[in-house]
C-alpha cells in the first residue's frame, strides 16, 4: 500500500458514517480519431439531491482510479484522462461531517496531505487532464480541476465556489495556491475571500469560464459531448488554449491587500481562515506549489482544530438543518390552509409584511387602517415596490399584474377580513392598542383565522386575554429589514394551540423565514439578548468608560457592527422602549440608560456623524452624555458584556424561552447577523470560558460547536 | 391569391448512432428526448447560416407517444435544444415512417407557402418503450376479421410474406444480410457513415453492461461486420416453427434518433444552406397489415406515377431494411437483382439498426451522401414499409447531377 492509501485508510476508520463516492473510469475512443480516452466518473450512487462529496475512503477510490490510468497512461493504451460528475452535480467538496469527527492535528493534517497526495497525481500523468465541470462545484470539488491541465464548464452550472473561507477554513487541496496561479491573485482574491464572506456567493458557469477559471464553456445540453470534441481537438492540436499572462508584479500585492480589506470590514480580524487564506494566496506568487500546498496543509489542520471553524460548521448547520426543521414545531398536517392575509395597519412595517405575503404567498392581501390617507399609501408603498422589482426584471409584467390584484386596502375590517385566514397586526406597541384591535378582529374574521402580532416586545398571552378564542393567537415577530433578514420568532401564547402554531410554521417555511419557537417571554430571544448586551455596553459609558473605549472593546467579537452604530440602525427611541419593557420585566438585569434617554429626548437618530467619511462621536450627544468617573479597559468592558450575555442566556434556558442553546445561536444569526465563527455566541462563550465562568457549566457539549474530546 | 408550388429540398440529416435495446444497450439510462435533442442542436451546429428564428416548424415522429416520447415531442425537443420559443413543434406516429412522414408533412407545407424552413426527424427508444407498450388494439379487428391476428407482429407479416413469395427463401434473405453487414462495414471503413453521426455521451451505472461512469458514443452498436452465411443459417426462426425470419435477416429492437432540415430551394439558397436533395415525389400507400412488407411496391409505384418517372430511372436506392423478404420482395417486384448495386449502398438497418419512427431519415442522409459522390445519377428513392400494412416511399433528384454525360 502507497502511503497515501495508507494515510487515507487510517482517516477513513475514523470516519465509517462516510457517503462514498465511487470514482468509475471508462474508456472509449475521442471523435476525430483523436484516441483512447479515459474518464472517471465521480458519483456517490445518490440522486443529485445528495451532492457527491469527498471523505478518505472516496479520496481512495479516485487515488485507485488514478493508479489505474496513470499505468495507461504510462503505457501509452490512452491520449488523455478527464473527470465529470454524475448528473447536475459535479463535486461539493470535502465531506464535513468527517471533519467534524477529527480531534487530532495530526489527523486534520492527514485530511489535508490525503486531498493534496491524490489530487496531486492528475497534474503528473504522462497524458493531459482534463475536467469537465457539468454541475455543482464547491470546495475540493473545484480543486480537483484545478490540478488538471485543462478545464471546461457547462454554462448550466448554478453553483461554483471555493466556500472554505465562508465555513472557516481555507481551500486547502490547492485552491489557494493554484487558482492565483491560473487567474491571477486579483481575480482568486474575488473568488477565494470576496465572494465567501459575502454570504457565500456563488459563480455561475459564464462568470467560471469568464474569470479564466474553464477553458472552454459549452451549454447544458450536450455539454459532455461537447466537451469530448473538444478534448478531441485539443489533443490533436486542432485547439490551442492560450491564457493571459499573470501579473506577478506590484499587482499580487495590491490584490492581497485588497483581500485584508475585505476581510478586516467582515470579520475584523476576529475570524483566522480568511487570513490564512490570504497568507497562502501571497506566497504562492513564487509558483513554488508544493510549497504552497505545505501551507495549506498546515492552515486546513490548524484551522480544522480551532473553535472558529468548528463554530463555523456549527452555524452552517443550524442554518442549513435546524432553520429548516424548527425544533418544537407541531405536525405540519395540522396547518390550516391560507388562501387570504389581512394586515391590520398600512404603516411602513405592515406594508413590509403585505409585500412579503403578497410575493411569497401570492394570495389576497388586505391592508386596513384608521384612514383612506394611510391605506392608499401603504397599498401605493407595495405597489411602488412592485415596480420596483419589474424593473430590476425580477419578475415580469404578467407577475406584477398578478401581486398588483392581489393587493388591496380598505377602512372597513369587515370588508376586508370577513374571509381571511391569516390576520397580522402591526399597529402601536401598545398593550391596550393591540387587545382591541384583536377584538375587532375577532368580530369579522372567520372562526378559524389566525390572528398573528408582530409585536416585539409585548405579551401575546396578554393580548389574547380578552379575546374568545385566544387560542388561534401567535407571535409572529420579524426583523428589520424584513426582505434581508430570515429569522422569524414564532411565539406561542398561553393558549395557542398546535393547529394554530402549525399554520404559523407552516406560513413561515412559505415566506421562506427561519422560523424558531419561542416561549411568550420578554422580549423573547434576538431583543433581550441585544437588549442586554447594549445594556450593559451604555452602563460602562454611563459609568465613566469612553465611548471609543466601550465600542472597542467587543471589537474581537466581529460583529456585523459596532454597538452604538447598531442602535442608530434599530433607532434610539426603539431601543430605549425595548429597555424599558425589559427593565419592567427584569429591574434587576436591565437598566434605563440615562444618557440614552437624553439623546431620545433630544430627537437625536444617532451617535455618529459621518462628515469625516469615519464614524465620529456627534458633539451635540458628546455634549448631552453625563459620565462618571468608573473608567474600564476594553478587557474589562468586554469581559463584563460577555458575562452579561452569557448570563441572560442561562437565565432564558432555564425559562424554557427556547428549547435548546442552539435555537439562541440560529436566532442571533438569523436575526441579528451575529457571525458564523462565533457559532451565533454560545460557542464563543464557551470557547472563552465565560459560560463557565458565570454560569458554572458550559452551553454546548463538547464536539457540538467544538473539537471533540 | 395567387399560389405557386415552390421546390422543396433536404438541406441536411444527422442521426444518433444507433443502440441495442435493452439493458446493456448503449442508451439505457439514456432519455428518448435527449437523443433527438442532440441530434438538432448537431443539425444546427452545421447549419449556421440557418437561423434558429426562421425555423418556421419542429416536426418529430415517435411511434410510443407515451413519456419521454410523449408530451407533444417536437414542442418539447424544440425548447430543450434550444430553440426560440417562437418556434412552434408537433409530434407525428407513423410507426416506422414516423420521420419520414415528418419530412414529407412539412415539405407538403412548405411547397404550399405555410414555412419556409423545418427541422423533420423522429426517435424511438425501443428499449424505454417496447413495440406496442401500451396499445389497447380495437377487439372488432379480430372479431370481424378486419386483419389477421398476425398483424400486429412485424414478425410474423415478414413470414406470410415469405409465403407469399415462395421463390424468396431463406437462404436469399440470409445471403442479403450477409451483404448488408459487408456493405455497412464498408462504408464505416470508408468513413460514409460517421460525418453524420452525433456524438452521444452516455451514463452506465449498472457494470452487467461494462464499463460504469459516463462514456461517448460514436458508432452504431447493433452491427456485426464479419457476418457469414452460417452464422445466420444457425439462428432461430422465433416467429414461426422451421420458419425463414431470424434475428440476423431483420433489423434488431434499437434506439436512436434522426434530425434533418427541409426547406423551400429558394430560402436554402437566400441563406447559404447547403441543397442535398430536391423532392420529387411522394406517396404512402396501404395493403394487407398481414403482409405489411408489401407496402413499399404500391407506395413507389404511386410516387413514380405522380413524378411521371418510370424504375429505371431510379439511380439510386435506400430501402429500410425491416426484413431482408421486404427488400427481396420490392427488387423482385422491379426485377432488381438482389445484389444490384443502386440499392443500399452503404448497407441498411439489418446491420445499422431500425429505431422505429427515427428510420426515415437516415435512409435520405445516405441517399444525400450517395448522391454528392454519384453525380451522374439523377434521381433516387427512400422507402420503407410501415406496421400495420402500409409502405411510404419519397422520390429524390440529384441537385449535384450533371447531365447525361
Amino acid at each position: 500500500m502507497s502511503t497515501t492509501a495508507e494515510l487515507l485508510k487510517q482517516a477513513s476508520d475514523l470516519f465509517p458514517d462516510e457517503v462514498v463516492t465511487s470514482a468509475h473510469v471508462r474508456h472509449f475512443d475521442l471523435p476525430f480519431g483523436a484516441g483512447r480516452f479515459a474518464l472517471i466518473t465521480l458519483d456517490n450512487g445518490l440522486d443529485h439531491t445528495k451532492p457527491t462529496t469527498f471523505g478518505p475512503a472516496s479520496l481512495a477510490n479516485l487515488d485507485a482510479a488514478i493508479d489505474q490510468v496513470e499505468k495507461e497512461a504510462a503505457d501509452g493504451d490512452i491520449v488523455g484522462v478527464g473527470i465529470t460528475g454524475k448528473p447536475f452535480i459535479f463535486a461539493v467538496g470535502a465531506d464535513l461531517k468527517g471533519v467534524e469527527l477529527l480531534k487530532e492535528h495530526e489527523h486534520a493534517l492527514a485530511i489535508g496531505k490525503g486531498g493534496h497526495e491524490v489530487f496531486k497525481r492528475l497534474a503528473k500523468l504522462a497524458v493531459p487532464t482534463f475536467t469537465y465541470y457539468n454541475g455543482a462545484a464547491m470546495g475540493g470539488g473545484v480543486e480537483v480541476g484545478l490540478h488538471c491541465t485543462y478545464r471546461t464548464v457547462s454554462k448550466a452550472i448554478p453553483a461554483f465556489s471555493l466556500p472554505e473561507v465562508f465555513l472557516g477554513l481555507v481551500p486547502g487541496w490547492g485552491g489557494c495556491t493554484l487558482l492565483p496561479n491560473l487567474i491571477g491573485a486579483d481575480k482568486a482574491v474575488s473568488v477565494i475571500i470576496e465572494n465567501s464572506l459575502n454570504q457565500n456567493k456563488q459563480l455561475k458557469g459564464q462568470q467560471v469560464f469568464d474569470l479564466g477559471i474553464a477553458d472552454a464553456i459549452f451549454e447544458g445540453a450536450d455539454f459532455l459531448e461537447q466537451s469530448l470534441l473538444w478534448t478531441a481537438q485539443v489533443l490533436k492540436g486542432d485547439v490551442t488554449v492560450e491564457r493571459p499572462v499573470i501579473d506577478r508584479g506590484e499587482a499580487w500585492d495590491q490584490a492581497v491587500a485588497k483581500g485584508r480589506f475585505i476581510a478586516d470590514g467582515k470579520v475584523h480580524g476576529a475570524a483566522p481562515a480568511a487570513y490564512r487564506a490570504l497568507d497562502i494566496i501571497a506566497a504562492a506568487r513564487n509558483e513554488d506549489l508544493q510549497q504552497g500546498f505545505d501551507a495549506e496543509d498546515q492552515a486546513l489542520a490548524d484551522l480544522i482544530m480551532g473553535g472558529e471553524l468548528r463554530a463555523g460548521i456549527y452555524a452552517f448547520n443550524l442554518v442549513q438543518k435546524r432553520g429548516k426543521r424548527p425544533a418544537g414545531a407541531p405536525d405540519k398536517n395540522l396547518a390550516r390552509p391560507v388562501t387570504k392575509v389581512g394586515v391590520v395597519g398600512a404603516g411602513l412595517m405592515a406594508s413590509q409584511l403585505a409585500l412579503l405575503f403578497l410575493r411569497r404567498l401570492e394570495v389576497p392581501v388586505v391592508l386596513t387602517d384608521i384612514d383612506q390617507e394611510r391605506v392608499d399609501k401603504g397599498v401605493g408603498y407595495v405597489h411602488a415596490e412592485i415596480d420596483k422589482l419589474l424593473g430590476k426584471g425580477r419578475i415580469n409584467q404578467d407577475k406584477a399584474n398578478r401581486l398588483k390584484a392581489l393587493v388591496t386596502g380598505v377602512l372597513d375590517k369587515a370588508e376586508g377580513f370577513a374571509d381571511a385566514d391569516f390576520v397580522i397586526e402591526a399597529v402601536f406597541e401598545e398593550i391596550g392598542v393591540k387587545q382591541q384591535v384583536f377584538a375587532e378582529v375577532e368580530a369579522v374574521a372567520p372562526a378559524h383565522a389566525i390572528l398573528a402580532t408582530n409585536t416585539s416586545s409585548l405579551s401575546v398571552t396578554e393580548m389574547a386575554s380578552k379575546l374568545k378564542h385566544p387560542e388561534r393567537v401567535v407571535g409572529f415577530h420579524f426583523f428589520n429589514p424584513v426582505a434581508v433578514l430570515p429569522l422569524l420568532e414564532i411565539v406561542r401564547g398561553e393558549k395557542t394551540d398546535d393547529a394554530s402554531l402549525a399554520t404559523a410554521f407552516a406560513v413561515a417555511k412559505k415566506l421562506k423565514k427561519t422560523a424558531v419557537l419561542v416561549k411568550d417571554a420578554p422580549a423573547f430571544v434576538v431583543n433581550r439578548i441585544l437588549t442586554r448586551f447594549m445594556g450593559e455596553i451604555q452602563n460602562v459609558i454611563d459609568e465613566g468608560t469612553p465611548v471609543e473605549v466601550a465600542e472597542k472593546a467587543v471589537e474581537p467579537l466581529g460583529l456585523p457592527m459596532s454597538p452604538l452604530v447598531l442602535l442608530e440602525l434599530v433607532g434610539p427611541a426603539i431601543g430605549l422602549h425595548v429597555s424599558e419593557t425589559l427593565h419592567g420585566a427584569f429591574p434587576d438585569r436591565f437598566t434605563v440608560s440615562p444618557n440614552l434617554k437624553a439623546v431620545v429626548e433630544a430627537g437625536k437618530r444617532g451617535f455618529y456623524v459621518y462628515d469625516s467619511g469615519k464614524p465620529e462621536l456627534d458633539p451635540e450627544v458628546a455634549a448631552l452624555l453625563k459620565q462618571g468617573d468608573t473608567v474600564l479597559t476594553e478587557e474589562q468592558v468586554r469581559a463584563r458584556v460577555l458575562d452579561a450575555v452569557a448570563q441572560e442566556i442561562g437565565l432564558m434556558l432555564d425559562e424554557g424561552v427556547v428549547a435548546e442553546a442552539q435555537d439562541i445561536d440560529l436566532c442571533l444569526i438569523t436575526g441579528a447577523g451575529w457571525p458564523f465563527h462565533l457559532g451565533g455566541i454560545t460557542p464563543y462563550l464557551d470557547r472563552e470560558g465565560v459560560s463557565e465562568r458565570v454560569n458554572g457549566k458550559k452551553f454546548l457539549a463538547p464536539g457540538v460547536a467544538s473539537v471533540p474530546a | 391569391m395567387p399560389r405557386t408550388v415552390r421546390d422543396v429540398v433536404f438541406v441536411d440529416g444527422v442521426r444518433t448512432p444507433f443502440g441495442k435495446a435493452g439493458p446493456k444497450g448503449i442508451y439505457h439510462e439514456t432519455r428518448a428526448d435527449d437523443l433527438v435533442v442532440k441530434a438538432i442542436r448537431e443539425l444546427l451546429r452545421r447549419n449556421p447560416g440557418l437561423d434558429p428564428k426562421k425555423i418556421d416548424e419542429v416536426a418529430i415522429a415517435a411511434t410510443t407517444q407515451i413519456g419521454d416520447q410523449g408530451l407533444t415531442l417536437g414542442r418539447t425537443a424544440g425548447i430543450l435544444a434550444g430553440l426560440p420559443q417562437s418556434v412552434p413543434g408537433y409530434s407525428i406516429d407513423r410507426m416506422c415512417a414516423g420521420a419520414l412522414t415528418a419530412v414529407t408533412t412539412t415539405a407538403g407545407s412548405i411547397a404550399f407557402g405555410a414555412y419556409d424552413a423545418v427541422i423533420a426527424g423522429g426517435v424511438e427508444h425501443m428499449g424505454r418503450h417496447p413495440m406496442g407498450e401500451g396499445v389497447d388494439p380495437n377487439p372488432r379487428f379480430v372479431s370481424e376479421k378486419l386483419v389477421d391476428e398476425s398483424a400486429l407482429f412485424m414478425g410474423m407479416t415478414a413470414e406470410n410474406l415469405h409465403d407469399r413469395y415462395p421463390q424468396i427463401t431463406k437462404l436469399r434473405a440470409d445471403e442479403y444480410a450477409v451483404r448488408s453487414q459487408e456493405k455497412a462495414a464498408k462504408a464505416y471503413a470508408n468513413g460514409k457513415i460517421q460525418q453524420d453521426l452525433v456524438p452521444i455521451s452516455v451514463r452506465r451505472t449498472n457494470p452487467e453492461g461494462g464499463e460504469t461512469g459516463w462514456g461517448l458514443v460514436t458508432a452504431d452498436e447493433p452491427m456485426r461486420p464479419g457476418t457469414t452465411l452460417e452464422n445466420l443459417q444457425s439462428l432461430k426462426t422465433p416467429f414461426r416453427v422451421h420458419g425463414r425470419v431470424t434475428a440476423g435477416n431483420a433489423a434488431g429492437l434499437n434506439d436512436g434518433a434522426t434530425a434533418s432540415i427541409i426547406a423551400s430551394e429558394d430560402f436554402a439558397r437566400e441563406n447559404n444552406l447547403p441543397v442535398k436533395m430536391r423532392l420529387v415525389s411522394y406517396a404512402f400507400a396501404g395493403v394487407e397489415p398481414e403482409v405489411m412488407g408489401y407496402g413499399p411496391i404500391p407506395a413507389t409505384e404511386k410516387a413514380l406515377a405522380k413524378a411521371g418517372l418510370s424504375i429505371s430511372d431510379i439511380g439510386l436506392f435506400e430501402i429500410n431494411e425491416a426484413f431482408a423478404v421486404q427488400v427481396l420482395a420490392f427488387l423482385d417486384h422491379y426485377g432488381i437483382a438482389d445484389d444490384d448495386e443502386r440499392v443500399n449502398q452503404y448497407g441498411g438497418a439489418i446491420a445499422f439498426g431500425h429505431p422505429l419512427a427515427s428510420s426515415g431519415v437516415r435512409l435520405m442522409t445516405q441517399l444525400a451522401r450517395q448522391f454528392e459522390e454519384q453525380p451522374h445519377v439523377r434521381y433516387g428513392l427512400t422507402t420503407m414499409c410501415v406496421g400495420f400494412g402500409m409502405g411510404a416511399t419519397v422520390i429524390w433528384e440529384n441537385p449535384h447531377f450533371e447531365g447525361d454525360k
